[in-house]
């Protein structure tokens, strides 16, 4: 397997300036307590198309509960509207064309074969057998598990069983158009580094085609280098929010995840490094 | 290669289908034409024709009235429970998973005992009380309240947990097995008859009346659960990815759990309990044709039929004259078969 080098078309993002058009998702005045701890406190967010938005934070900052409730696995107070139409006025169905989420895990216990389970994605869509087999081949080609297709989905390894789930969140959005969106779940936890960067290459270009992609991730090396913008969650509350060299300030950093780093640039890529100290 | 030695060896289900649907028809011969009584092939299906009257009473009556009806229920209540069996697995995500988790059979029992008890009188005037009797009629009452307190006990506003819901089946199934056993404890020798039979299961009380509703109920759940057949294959993946796929999770299982509790009540309501056909046949079923829905259902069914079927010809002839109830030879095929699988599951796991 061979990746070339990045494309960096990181844009300059400044927040006010952004076209109102371009707001896939914007959520007002979300309100979360679960078990006692504010996860969300009155917290505004709009998520644009065309961009790679990466959720970071220490862990049980409420960067996953933030896009379980955005995707409405999680209900909480507040607003959330989808291409401008709030999302209880989407229909489910329709709901589902257009947004795809891709969980930390999956559990399924039953016998399907990879290429099964990626056509499952096909479910939402009015496709013939035949478009569907199409569609399916081109995914799994993209996240490159081709040769797993016929193998049996309890026996893959976990990052196998993530890019098989991969592929099928792409065969859902197949049809979306205009309006996509597509949410991952820290997408990388399980794979090697090649499809560590990888899948965050296919959610760029996704997003480089018009899709508003939000993940979720730890890793703040892939962050800067794959998002066009970061959004730094703690406490319920945003502590930053920007584009990488924006976000990824030293005394942020080490304020958030209590760490102190060093923040250098990469020697290729205009996008910054993080070194721990 | 380690991928072919994962393959299970799968069958298209064009092959399947009219495999099956060719041993039903081999099966179903064979049980008009087999029995205690010496009826011989031509003679039997002789019997059958209504045109043809040349033929003894007495054969006519046991081909069209004793063996025909039960044939027929067998491939009737057969195939409800596999079918039923199939949906509650997908539905807990549980390969092991089967239509009594949900106290439908307990309720089903308790039900059919407390008639059997308290209202043995008005079972002398057997057949049928408003076309079923009061022992099915109790049965299908007793199955579907425990269905709804445990579907009660599994919701709260945030939806349907299963597992609550299968840890509350458990609580109820071991309630209804309590007062069970009081029943038992306090009826007298008939009642205890009656009772032993019915919680063993057995396809001798077929009635015409009995075999319409069994038929009609078949149909109705196939016809429904293979429409949601592709909200199942996503249900298996998670709620939340269903959810996510578009699918009305809480609607979805809202309206199996129903059917299920139904389509299993009719079955105890008109045979007792026959454990283990909804439980082992789906696994046949993915086994035979992979663990999609669309296939597996109208598999199970006809596996299901078939199983039934070929159960109670060995019910009838094993111990012929006397007959087994048919729960106990579903029992001693089934929990081997079982076994053998959990053996088979393990040594692929390490």
């Amino acid at each position: 397997m061979t990746f070339g080098p990045q494309p960096n078309s990181l844009k300059p993002l400044i927040n006010n300036q952004v076209d109102k058009n371009k707001v896939a998702i914007r959520a007002q005045g979300l309100n979360l307590i679960l078990g006692g701890k504010t996860l969300l406190d009155n917290f505004d967010i709009d998520i644009h198309a065309g961009e790679v938005t990466a959720l970071l934070g220490p862990n049980g900052a409420g960067k996953s509960s933030l896009l379980k409730v955005l995707c409405g696995e999680i209900e909480a107070t507040g607003n959330i509207a989808f291409f401008g139409q709030n999302r209880n006025q989407w229909s489910a169905k329709n709901l589902a064309k257009h947004l795809g989420v891709l969980p930390q895990h999956s559990t399924l216990n039953f016998a399907f074969l990879a290429h099964e389970v990626v056509e499952l994605g096909g479910l939402p869509l009015e496709l013939s057998n035949i478009q569907t087999q199409q569609i399916t081949q081109e995914k799994m080609s993209l996240v490159d598990i081709c040769d797993l297709g016929h193998r049996l989905y309890p026996s893959l390894s976990g990052g196998e069983k993530q890019r098989v789930h991969f592929a099928r969140i792409l065969t859902q959005l197949s049809q979306a158009g205009e309006q996509c969106v597509l949410m991952l779940d820290e997408p990388t936890s399980a794979l090697d580094l090649a499809h560590q960067h990888k899948t965050l290459q296919v959610a760029k270009e996704l997003a480089s085609n018009g899709a508003a992609v939000i993940i979720v991730l730890h890793d703040l090396n892939l962050a800067a280098q794959y998002a066009d913008r970061l959004v730094i969650v703690n406490h319920g509350l945003i502590q930053a929010d920007g584009t990488p060299w924006q976000a990824l300030q030293p005394d942020i950093i080490e304020r958030v995840y209590g760490w102190p780093v060093y923040i250098s640039s990469h020697p290729t890529g205009d996008f910054p490094v993080i070194l721990s100290h | 290669m380690q991928s072919r030695r994962m393959q299970l060896q799968r069958l298209p289900i064009e092959t399947l289908l009219p495999l099956g649907i060719g041993l039903l028809f081999f099966a179903i011969t064979s049980s008009i034409v087999i029995g205690p009584m010496d009826i011989s092939f031509i003679d039997s299906i002789k019997a059958l024709i209504p045109w043809e009257t040349d033929l003894p009473a007495h054969i006519q009556l046991v081909v069209n009235q004793i063996r025909l009806p039960r044939t027929l229920l067998a491939i009737a209540i057969g195939a409800i429970l596999a079918l039923c069996g199939a949906v509650m697995q997908g539905l807990f995500r549980n390969p092991l998973a089967d239509p009594g988790i949900i106290g439908v059979s307990g309720g089903a029992a308790l039900g059919a005992a407390i008639a059997v008890v308290f209202f043995a009188p008005l079972v002398v005037n057997y057949p049928l009380i408003l076309t079923l009797g009061t022992v099915p009629v109790f049965a299908f009452i007793g199955g579907a309240l425990s269905t709804f307190f445990v579907y009660y006990l599994g919701t709260d506003k945030n939806g349907t947990s299963v597992t609550i819901m299968l840890l509350a089946g458990v609580a109820i199934g071991a309630l209804s097995g309590a007062a069970l056993g009081f029943m038992n404890f306090i009826a007298d020798d008939q009642a205890l008859r009656d009772l032993s039979l019915w919680s063993m299961g057995s396809l001798a009380g077929a009635t015409w009346p009995g075999i319409t509703l069994a038929f009609t109920t078949l149909a109705v759940l196939l016809w429904l659960f293979c429409r949601d057949a592709n909200a199942l294959n996503a249900f298996l993946l998670g709620e939340a990815e269903a959810k996510h796929m578009g699918v009305n999770v809480q609607m979805l299982k809202r309206r199996l759990i129903l059917l299920c509790a139904a389509g299993v009540g009719v079955t105890v309501s008109l045979t007792g309990i026959i454990g283990f056909v909804g439980l082992v046949i789906p696994h046949l079923g993915r086994m035979l044709s992979g663990p999609n829905h669309k296939t597996l259902l109208p598999m199970s069914a006809l596996l299901g039929a078939l199983i039934l079927l070929i159960a109670d010809m060995i019910a009838r002839v094993v111990l012929a004259p006397l007959e087994l109830p048919v729960g106990i030879v579903t029992a001693i095929l089934g929990a081997p078969f079982f076994i053998l699988l959990l053996v088979k599951q393990k040594g692929r796991m390490s």
